[in-house]
Formats: C-alpha cells, sequence, structure tokens
C-alpha cells in the first residue's frame, strides 16, 4: 500500500447566511495517496470547491480534521499552517497572478514568501518557465499572455516551492478546449514526473478522464462514489456518476416507441478485447438479433475505451443465453435500469 | 503695490500653500495609510477580521469627515495652540490639516486596497504568506496605482484646505486672496492666486495620473 498523504476525516462545513445555516459538506471522508491523481467532480454547487479549500484550511471545516502528511493541520497555529501551506500549492480557474509583476516575479513570489534569496529564486523561475515552456515571456505582465499562458505561468508559480501537492480548482474551466488539452497534458507530466500529488477539482468529465486515476463524485456536499477512474467508467453505481460519465445519456434520444427498452445492457470494450467481432458472432451462434442504441469511442487516461448500449433479445432466455455468450468472452457490462434510460436530468418521461 | 512686490508676496504665498500642502499630505498618509490597511485588514472580508476595531475607526472617520474643514479648525485651535504654541501661521495651519486629512486618507488607500482580486490574496494564503507579507507584497503593491491616483486627488484636497486656512490668517495663497482681494478689494491680486491655485492643482493631477500610468504594468 502506497502511502496516504491527505487524509480528510469527518469533515464537515457550515456557513452562515442570511437565509440560516448551510451545509457545504456533510462529514466528508477522503484518503488520497501519495502520487495520486485525484479528481473530484460535481456540479456546481455541489461544493467541490468548498472541499479542496479545506485541505490548505482556506476553509476552515466546523467539523473534522485534515490531515497532510501524517500531521494534523486543523488546530495549526498560523504560522505553523503558513509553513505546511508551503508543501501544497494550489492552481486556480482565474489564474489568480499579480497583475503588477511579470512571469518571473510571480514565479519568485512563493520563494520571497519563503525567505529564499533573490538572486537563488530567480534562478529556478527561469527553469521552472522552461519546464512550462515559457521562457521568451519572462518579462511579460499577466496582462499582455494569454489564459493558457497565464495558467502556465501559475503552475510554474505551483511548482516553484517544491510541493508535494498540487490543488488544482477547475484550473481549465476559463481555457477553450485546444488550450485545456495542452494544460491538462502538462499538469499530466508533472504529476508522473515528478510523482506530485494532484487533487484536482473539475465539473468536466474530459478532465478526469484525461488527467486522474481516481475520483470521487460529489453530490449535495457529500462523496456518492469514489474509486478507480477506469473501474467508475465500466460500472458507475450511482446514478450521479453515471450522469457525469455519460452525460448524453444512455441513450441519446428517445428510443423509437417500438423499441423495446427491456433487457437492455450497456457494455465497455477496450483494446484487449475489441480484436474479436463478439457482437456480430454472438448473433450468429445464437441466432438471435440485438438492437443497437449508442455507442461511442473514449479515451481514458490515454487507452481508448469504447461503450455502447444494446438491446438483447426480447424472451428472457435467449436474453439470458446472450449474457452467458458476454460473460465467456469477458465483456464488461451492466444492466440497465427500466426507468433509467434516459438519464438527461429526468427531463423526459417515459 | 509694484511688480516686483507683487511676484514676491506671490513667490513667498505659493512656497508656504506648498510646504503646508505637501508637509500635511505627507503626515496625512503617515497616519492614514496604516489606518486604512487596518479598515481593509479587519474588515468582514479581510485576512484577520475584527469587527470591534473595525466599528470604532470607522466610525471616528466617519465623524471626523463629516466636519467641514473651516468649522474643524475653528473648534480645534484652540487646543492645537496648546499643543504646539501657536494658533496662526502656517504650522498651526499644518496641524489643521493633518486632523482633517488622515480620515480622507485612510478612506481612499481602503477604497484603493479594496479594489485589489481577492482571488490574488487567496492564492498569496495558499501559499503560506504571513498576513504582513500579504499587506506588503499583495495588497500595496498591486493597488499601488490606484493608490497613486488616490494621493493626487488628497494633495489637492489639502491644498484646497490650505487656501481655505488663509481665513484664519494661516499664510499661503488663501491669506493672500482674502487679505488684498477681499479686504482691501483688490481683485486682480484675488485673481492672480486663483490662477496660481489652478496650476497648481493642474500639475499635481498630471504628475498624479502619469506616474500612476507609468507605475501600472497592467496597461503597457
Amino acid at each position: 500500500m502506497s502511502e496516504q498523504i491527505i487524509r480528510l476525516q469527518g469533515v464537515t462545513k457550515e456557513f452562515d447566511t442570511k437565509g440560516g445555516k448551510v451545509v457545504a459538506l456533510k462529514d466528508i471522508d477522503l484518503d488520497i495517496e501519495k502520487g495520486d491523481s485525484y479528481g473530484i467532480i460535481g456540479l456546481s454547487g455541489a461544493g467541490k470547491s468548498t472541499l479542496v479549500r479545506t485541505i490548505n484550511l482556506l476553509e476552515e471545516p466546523t467539523e473534522g480534521k485534515v490531515v497532510f502528511d501524517g500531521q494534523v493541520l486543523t488546530g495549526l497555529s498560523a504560522r505553523e499552517l503558513n509553513i505546511q501551506r508551503r508543501r501544497i500549492s494550489m492552481i486556480f480557474q482565474q489564474f489568480n497572478l499579480l497583475m503588477q509583476r511579470d512571469a518571473i516575479g510571480n514565479i519568485c513570489f512563493p520563494l520571497e514568501i519563503a525567505g529564499v534569496p533573490k538572486a537563488e529564486a530567480v534562478e529556478k523561475a527561469k527553469e521552472l518557465l522552461k519546464v512550462v515552456d515559457l521562457e521568451e515571456r519572462a518579462h511579460s505582465y499577466p496582462s499582455q499572455l494569454s489564459g493558457g499562458q497565464k495558467q502556465r505561468v501559475a503552475i510554474a508559480r505551483a511548482l516553484a516551492s517544491d510541493p508535494e501537492v498540487i490543488l488544482c480548482d477547475e484550473a481549465t474551466s476559463a481555457l477553450d478546449p485546444k488550450t485545456t488539452r495542452a494544460i491538462l497534458s502538462l499538469l499530466r507530466r508533472i504529476n508522473e514526473e515528478r510523482g506530485i500529488t494532484l487533487v484536482v477539482i473539475t465539473h468536466e468529465m474530459e478532465v478526469i478522464k484525461q488527467l486522474c486515476n481516481k475520483v470521487a463524485v460529489i453530490e449535495n456536499g457529500e462523496i456518492v462514489e469514489r474509486g478507480d477512474v477506469q473501474e467508475i467508467f465500466k460500472k458507475p453505481k450511482t446514478k450521479a456518476a453515471r450522469k457525469l460519465f455519460f452525460p448524453d445519456g444512455q441513450v441519446t434520444e428517445k428510443p423509437l416507441t417500438r423499441t423495446s427498452t427491456r433487457n437492455r445492457v450497456r457494455l465497455v470494450y477496450d483494446e484487449a478485447n475489441a480484436g474479436e467481432p463478439i457482437i456480430a458472432n454472438m448473433i450468429m451462434e445464437l441466432g438471435a438479433p440485438v438492437n443497437f442504441l449508442y455507442a461511442n469511442l473514449d479515451v481514458l487516461g490515454g487507452a481508448q475505451k469504447g461503450q455502447m448500449v444494446i438491446c438483447l433479445a426480447e424472451d428472457r432466455e435467449t436474453a439470458e443465453k446472450q449474457k452467458e455468450y458476454l460473460r465467456a468472452k469477458g465483456v464488461e457490462f451492466t444492466e440497465i435500469d427500466e426507468d433509467e434510460y434516459i438519464d438527461r436530468g429526468e427531463e423526459v418521461s417515459v | 503695490m509694484d511688480a516686483h512686490t507683487l511676484t514676491q508676496l506671490l513667490a513667498e504665498g505659493t512656497v508656504q500653500t506648498l510646504v503646508m500642502t505637501l508637509v500635511g499630505t505627507l503626515i496625512s498618509y503617515i497616519i492614514g495609510l496604516p489606518v486604512g490597511v487596518s479598515l481593509i485588514v479587519t474588515g468582514p472580508n479581510g485576512i484577520k477580521p475584527v469587527a470591534w476595531y473595525n466599528k470604532i475607526m470607522g466610525f471616528i472617520v466617519n465623524v471626523i469627515r463629516s466636519m467641514p474643514f473651516l468649522i474643524l479648525m475653528i473648534a480645534f485651535m484652540p487646543y492645537i495652540r496648546k499643543v504646539i504654541g501657536t494658533g496662526i501661521g502656517t504650522s498651526a495651519v499644518t496641524a489643521a490639516l493633518i486632523l482633517a486629512a488622515w480620515p480622507f486618507v485612510a478612506r481612499m488607500v481602503e477604497q484603493s486596497l479594496m479594489e485589489v482580486d481577492a482571488g490574488v490574496v487567496e492564492a498569496a494564503q495558499a501559499m503560506g504568506a504571513s498576513n504582513m507579507q500579504i499587506i506588503r507584497k499583495v495588497l500595496l503593491l498591486e493597488a499601488r496605482p490606484s493608490l497613486i491616483n488616490g494621493a493626487a486627488v488628497a494633495t489637492i484636497t489639502i491644498l484646497g484646505y490650505s487656501a481655505m486656512a488663509g481665513i484664519l490668517g494661516g499664510g499661503g495663497l488663501g491669506d493672500i486672496a482674502i487679505r488684498y482681494g477681499y479686504y482691501r478689494y483688490q481683485a486682480a491680486i484675488m485673481w492672480i492666486t486663483i490662477i496660481v491655485l489652478v496650476i497648481l492643482v493642474q500639475v499635481m493631477q498630471e504628475i498624479g495620473v502619469k506616474l500612476a500610468a507609468k507605475l501600472d504594468n497592467r496597461l503597457n
């Protein structure tokens, strides 16, 4: 077992608002291991931003403990907390760069705070600009940089203090798709090559797919599902996870009225079983047709993953045989409940 | 009055006005800047909220700001006389200027610091910056252009106050305007002092704007 670097134990956060108490986080337990790229996904208002802010205590939990690398952060003095915070960097949706300092000056900032001599800090900042591929903009001010460039400066700044963890709070949500991909691959490289643990807050499944090995789904201040990204992708247990992983629904359109909605299964296949035409063989061998309702191909952590929703034979007996056949071929599938075939915020009634 | 005497009178008055204004502004900032910073820091959204301090200091600032300068100066002159030994002349006026101007300066500073993006402050906190480091390296530096613009406005306001002090024989251009222009009906001298004051205000405003723009790295 690898070591846990971040542990949240029974973390609850309440806010006092004019309308009364609002519970943003309810009794959250979360373990993040060293080297993880841990995604926390949820819709806006689910509490994910509050959750990430409790890790470095920008939000003090109302109840519960935050443990970082074996040390309890909740209850530390301001001075002690500041020393621990230097080991946890953070990047933001709005970049939060100092507008009055150039790129180098921004990257030097955390070093200045930590009391590193100026010459040494500048030297390191220059190195880090190379890492984020922005050497030629060393003396540009944030107002002269594009969104993607600003986030690169912010990432370099996050790396300056040699942190063990980087918290990414919607780090790509203000960027266009192309820039998003570039920033995600940069973060992935940082996670893989430097072994820095990432905690990635996002509302976009694409970010999780491209960057994370683990994921927790948060809804109404609670973690409703968590685990390996691959596993959850294959077999999401909760509706919330399914909604996020397959935002366009299990079936994109309302099925034609004549289409049976019974015996529907979702198959997930990858490179391992893509070589054989399993479905075609199944149809021929069992002599019973299936109906294709939905199919697409995703890239998950660098590997291709396909998913497909099909309707098996109408009669139960044949359907069972077909399921047997799929199991025998090692195809992962989950059965879809009768009431669930359109999961688009439940706005379509059957 | 011959041209030579008049020139000398105006030159003296201008120097006195400048000294009162600049010394008054400087000392007002020495008091008002920390107070303005403290109002932001201890405010409800500040980095170290202290409700009672914020309320009391806010109240004091408001009380002094609500008194018109002329009234405040007349009301406090006896006390100023006690403290510095004189109730007339430039040093007494400068003391009155400071008394009236520091709350104004504190509010100007507070206003400027309010413009600093809360996200940047949060980023600094996440990096482990102490409150003092945030004040020095984030708040004051990020708000620099706005602070300089504010300083130009404050200087011009204090210049206006100093001219008002002429009514109590405070010296400077205001004093000249009242003594010659008002009591002796020499309208020409009155207008000349007005022109000199307008020029001084223009110069100060220009310096403020230019300096703020030059030191603002968001613009270039």
